[in-house]
């Protein structure tokens, strides 16, 4: 088989993969291909037709498709190399990558690779929910492009499990499109997505939300039939004589995302158990030199704008990977301390200031982040509040780095 | 009265405070910028929203081409809105931007389609 040498592989076309590729030809790394395995470039934003996409970086509250429209009329337009309906079947420690396509089977030998593979949904497996097995249970991601992809309708009568955005936004879509959604219902004691699509999505529609309750039996034949709704206690466990039978034929699961990272993982990619992405360092290189990783594939993000950006940081650090031929030695590792559910970068150089994202591990008001180095603060950023369904971010300015010592970033 | 809301104009989300007598409003507290001043008027007063739908294409690479409105509608004309705009079908080439209905139900926004179908070639 014959070999192809690129300078860098982006694996996959959606919002990460689109900006890292034009902040790349921008930079003057033109000889750059995008592998995307669906027919068109887009991701997942295609099938997100409501708006509130953009606000951040164009000043305009966009639909999916056509915030990724911007990113593909730029890639178009400057002639960036892509290649769709591409599955890349590995990537290997050095840097080749073998994809599958109606061509066949090809090979690339690159001097970066960059993982923009986004994440999946958690599933009814992974949730382990008892009962039977009857059609009429989704995630929210699919009954989202059953309906905004391929005109086929879900279902009438709905049950969501889970606060999550995508779960809070299909509850107005359905209703939209004439079902009745009967309820959201959230395992913890609050809900896990941003609180205007609580309030635009659920509360507009008399949608009522449910805290610490969970589906703890799915019943019906051939269609779903019903499902039991129990309360949970503060250690998440069902409480016995809560049940409670609601009747539906749709259940919804908007129950998390994990990064998608099976791809990475066969490079020898090591990943953080916390966000389930690459450990990576301030150039989001991970411990392959020359791979690198952004958007969801990273961290689950909960604004694209941001996922651009990190994408466009990501370029600028393999543009300095590629004229350096390696980027400096990250001495210092950053941990999540004290409230803080994960931090991205987890290791740094001290070489340039660094933006930290992080998330709270539970809803707080009045509350202080905080980098501490050798028992000391080096940095805070005040917040008037902080959820778990928002992620933060906090700068470190190089100047206040002592000259060793691991970071740890905490909340108070 | 005080009463509670959380801004939806932007992912900030800013808890607003909205100090009012009847259809009055005395005071905004808790918004991050003018915008949520606005927005907590608008909203005691008259609740404005944007929506997406999506209407037929005939003869695209797609079955949809995705539509939302270029500003937003009263709160209580969302469902007349949206039996409107999925009244028409489009036929491929679709752009984005192009207008899908003009003036909603008389309220002076257009619906306009946000996806790029290309026609297929069959």
């Amino acid at each position: 088989m014959k070999t192809n040498q690129v300078d860098v592989i982006i694996v996959g076309g959606g919002p990460a993969g689109l900006a890292a590729a034009v902040r790349l030809w921008n930079n003057g790394v033109k000889n750059i291909l995008i592998v995307e395995r669906e027919a068109y470039m887009g991701g997942i934003l295609r099938q997100c037709i409501h708006d509130g996409f953009g606000v951040g970086r164009f000043g305009a509250a966009l639909s999916g498709p056509e915030y990724a429209q911007r990113f593909i009329d730029e890639v178009t337009a400057l002639q960036i190399p892509y290649v769709t309906r591409t599955t890349v079947l590995s990537v290997s420690s050095d840097k080749v990558v073998t994809v599958v396509s109606p061509n066949g089977i090809q090979q690339y030998a690159a001097k970066a690779v960059v993982f923009a593979m986004g994440c999946r949904e958690r599933t009814r497996g992974a949730l382990a929910i008892p009962g039977e097995r009857p059609c009429g249970v989704f995630t929210a991601g699919v009954a989202q492009s059953y309906i905004n992809m391929y005109n086929l309708m879900n279902g009438k009568d709905v049950i969501i499990l889970g606060s999550g955005d995508i779960g809070m936004i299909m509850a107005r879509r359905l209703t939209l499109e004439g079902a009745k959604v009967h309820g959201v219902f959230e395992v913890m004691p609050y809900a896990s997505g941003l609180p205007r699509n609580i309030q635009q999505c659920l509360n507009d529609y008399d949608i009522p939300l449910y805290l610490s309750h969970t589906v703890t039996d799915i019943h019906g034949d051939a269609r779903l039939k019903s499902v039991t709704i129990s309360q949970v206690d503060e250690n998440l466990q069902p409480i016995a004589g809560t049940e409670k039978e609601w009747p539906c034929d749709t259940l919804i699961l908007s129950v998390g995302l994990i990064p998608e990272n099976e791809l990475s993982t066969g490079a020898g990619v090591q990943l953080d158990t916390r966000t389930r992405g690459a450990l990576v360092d301030e150039n989001l290189q991970t411990n392959i030199p020359g791979t690198f990783a952004a958007g969801n594939v990273l961290q689950v993000h909960d604004l694209v704008d941001y996922v651009s950006l990190e994408a466009e940081q990501l370029a600028d650090g393999v543009t300095r990977y590629l004229t350096q031929g390696a980027l400096p030695a990250c001495n210092y590792s950053v941990s999540a301390g004290q409230g803080v559910g994960y931090v991205v970068p987890q290791r740094i150089s001290g070489t340039r200031d660094v933006t930290f994202s992080l998330r709270v591990r539970r809803p707080m008001r009045g509350c202080t982040l905080k980098i501490i180095q050798n028992g000391q603060v080096i940095a805070t950023k005040k917040l008037p509040k902080a959820l778990p369904a928002e992620m933060e971010r906090i700068k470190l300015p190089v100047a206040n780095l002592q000259a060793t010592g691991d970071l740890e970033v905490c909340v108070e | 009265m005080i009463k509670e809301l959380t801004c939806i104009l932007c992912p900030n989300g800013c808890d607003l405070k909205i100090t009012c007598e009847g259809r009055s409003v005395e005071n905004v507290a808790g918004n991050r910028c003018a915008r949520g001043e606005d927005y907590a008027v608008q909203e005691l007063l008259s609740p404005q929203r944007n929506i997406a739908t999506s209407v037929l294409v005939k003869n695209g690479t797609l079955p949809l081409a995705s539509v939302r409105l270029t500003g937003t509608i009263p709160k209580d004309s969302i469902f007349d809105a949206v039996k409107a705009i999925q009244a028409v079908t489009l036929t491929a080439p679709v752009a984005i931007g192009q207008i899908v209905l003009a003036n909603v139900l008389g309220l002076g926004v257009d619906a306009i389609a946000t996806r790029v179908v290309d026609a297929s070639c069959l």
